[in-house]
């Protein structure tokens, strides 16, 4: 019992085919389009296949198997009544082809969903539409490159972005055709206002900010960098990587930002992992709203007895093109099953998400401080240091193991295959990447102290575990320590069968 | 320690350069291969492509990152290493030999003088 197409033994097969609608010899297909084989179908009955899949699950490590500490990607506890909620018939059963009519449940959750998101990040208007945050972050430049174009400001060609951004900032702003300005941190992991003053010009664009930023600190001075953008005819963009860290208690409008995208997947706990499915909404101030990708839910009143029948609400809902829409950034309507789980998520708990995100910064503050009192009483505080000086971080942490890989030879990959055989997902490592073997810790709000504390007191463990033992790591997976050059080196991106 | 030859120049980028009489040799130094760890692949520029002081003709991409190579000053390249295209691990074994990445014809050879000699990359690097 291995792999799907090396089981296949025995002749026969375990679906089945119509029969073809026509007569295969009337076809006039031209001769280099022809197959010149059968093909090789994996020859497994349903049990079979059943056992390969479960197989392949048991494989598997998710936030349904253990504690999940990936830094910057929130591998929150994704709650069972967004399922009940996404698989009702009504939603889970129609077809984006079908007339309003008939998706008028589907358009209020639309509706609500763009409104709900922009009142929590103090924005004026939401497009659901992009399935990433990445996708968020072209959309909302491309917004942005509208704006100036159509107010006669195309000099501006250039985007800022600190040196600890997520590389997708400087990706997006570069596939728009802006030139990208990267701007150091200060020494204490922040913003540096100075070095923003002296890239800011006539041919600003934008800049694009992560708060708290990618080590898991609070920009405290991230209103007057937004005032110096906007002096200098700027747009400022969020990242709303880590909008678990503040949900609630502030928001970008708050800090004079003009657009954002919320990543879905991660502050509204749609399931993620393995690639997706993410949903990556933007929400932008008023002065952008004409631009967003079409089409966005609005709503109007009634009209006929045959809207009465159908609506669920005393109005009627519609898809909108905004006045001057970039365009579509994707086919349909977004994730629409990821929007349905948020939107779940967020009329569940309200006004409670601001509790929410104050457990999240709690747990990372808490588990922080665990690990370096375990780590003096252990006497290993010689192996690494904090990413930045801090007394507080938000969401997230970061530690360098560059003292333990100087003088003993553990790597900060060598703690994370370390921590894989305790059981863990590891950290996220090497980012950002102003810290140099970096593991970057984010425990979320929904993991409880006693993990927390076993997960710091096993840290402490790997630490201890000496240089050679901790390069063999992992050895309790199914899959031990990845080449990852030679697999980098000689891709092989689907099997193989000869 | 890196190892940084005495007869080269280099820039901040992590970039040597040999004078080699009508033309330079460009790579990257040994400090910036270890810090990068081991290197995957290499997109490189066509013969034949001019640069301004500072532009970018090549992108390297380790395990870790992906970083752009920058020309230390304005001129044409005039050959490429092809090895790397297949090999890209040269630059690691090899950063000051086998792992060269591009010859330029500069502008103006004298220009040369205005880039770090081993002593200055020595305390750069030791910043």
């Amino acid at each position: 019992m291995s792999h799907l197409f090396e089981f296949n033994g025995a002749e026969g097969k375990g679906y089945s085919q119509p029969s073809p609608i026509m007569d295969v010899s009337k076809l006039k297909l031209p001769g280099s389009m022809r197959r010149e084989s059968l093909p090789r179908w994996p020859r497994v009955s349903e049990p079979e296949m059943v056992r390969h899949y479960t197989w392949l699950s048991k494989r598997n490590f998710g936030i349904d198997t253990g504690f999940y500490p990936l830094g910057s990607c929130t591998m929150k506890h994704n709650p069972r009544v967004n399922e009940a909620i996404a698989q009702m018939p009504g939603i889970a059963n129609i077809h984006p082809h079908q007339p309003e009519s008939h998706l008028q449940g589907l358009l209020s959750i639309y509706h609500e969903m763009q409104e709900m998101l922009a009142i929590c990040a103090g924005m004026d208007a939401v497009t659901l539409q992009p399935v990433a945050g990445a996708q968020g972050e072209f959309t909302a430049i491309r917004c942005f490159q509208e704006y100036f174009r159509k107010t006669g400001q195309t000099q501006r060609t250039k985007v800022i972005v600190p040196d600890s951004a997520h590389g997708t900032n400087p990706a997006s702003a570069s596939m728009c055709g802006f030139e990208i300005i990267e701007i150091p941190s200060s020494a204490d992991g922040r913003l540096d206002l100075d070095a923003l003053r002296a890239v800011v010009g006539e041919d600003t664009a934008a800049m694009m900010i992560t708060n708290p930023n990618t080590l898991g600190i609070f920009e405290a001075d991230v209103v007057e960098a937004s005032q110096i953008i906007h002096d200098a005819g700027g747009l400022m963009y969020y990242d709303g990587a880590n909008f678990n860290a503040i949900l609630g208690w502030t928001n970008p409008g708050l800090m004079g930002f003009d657009a954002v995208h919320y990543n879905l997947h991660k502050t509204f706990s749609q399931p993620h992992g393995g690639g997706g499915p993410g949903s990556g909404p933007i929400g932008v101030k008023a002065h952008l709203a004409e631009f967003l990708p079409s089409p966005i839910v609005g709503k109007r009143e009634i009209e006929s007895e045959d809207e009465h029948l159908y609506a669920v609400d005393d109005c009627w809902y519609t898809w909108q093109t905004p006045e001057s829409t970039i365009g579509k950034v994707q086919q349909w309507h977004g994730n629409a099953g990821a929007v349905v789980r948020c939107w779940a998520y967020y009329r569940r708990y309200g006004r409670d998400l601001k509790t929410m995100s104050e457990h999240a910064v709690l747990n990372a503050n808490y588990l922080r401080h665990a690990i370096l009192t375990k780590a003096e009483e252990a006497g290993v505080t010689h192996m690494f240091v904090e990413g930045a000086p801090i007394n507080v971080c938000k969401h997230e942490f970061t530690i360098s193991m560059s003292p333990a890989k100087e003088s003993m030879g553990i790597s900060a990959m060598d703690v994370a295959k370390g921590l894989l055989d305790m059981g863990y997902m590891a950290p996220t490592v090497y980012f950002p990447q102003i810290v140099p073997e970096c593991l970057m810790i984010e425990p979320t709000e929904t993991e409880s102290k006693e993990t927390l504390d076993e997960f710091a007191t096993n840290f402490i463990k790997v630490l201890q575990t000496d240089a050679e033992a901790l390069h063999e790591s992992p050895t309790t997976t199914p899959v031990r320590r990845v080449d990852e050059v030679y697999a980098a080196r000689n891709l092989i991106l689907r099997y193989e069968m000869d | 320690m890196s190892e940084i030859p005495d007869n080269l120049y280099y820039t901040k980028e992590h970039e040597w350069i040999r004078n080699d009489g009508d033309h330079v040799t460009i790579g990257i130094t040994d400090h910036a291969q270890n810090a990068l760890t081991d290197i995957v692949y290499i997109e490189l520029p066509e013969s034949g492509m001019t640069l301004e002081d500072m532009g970018e003709f090549a992108i390297v991409e380790s395990v870790k990152s992906a970083s752009p190579i920058f020309a230390p000053l304005a001129g044409e390249i005039v050959e490429v290493n092809d090895a790397l295209e297949d090999a890209p691990e040269l630059m690691n074994e090899s950063p000051y030999g086998e792992g060269w990445i591009v010859k330029m014809k500069l502008d103006d050879m004298s220009a040369l003088s205005t880039l770090m000699d081993a002593a200055g990359y020595a305390a750069e690097i030791a910043e």
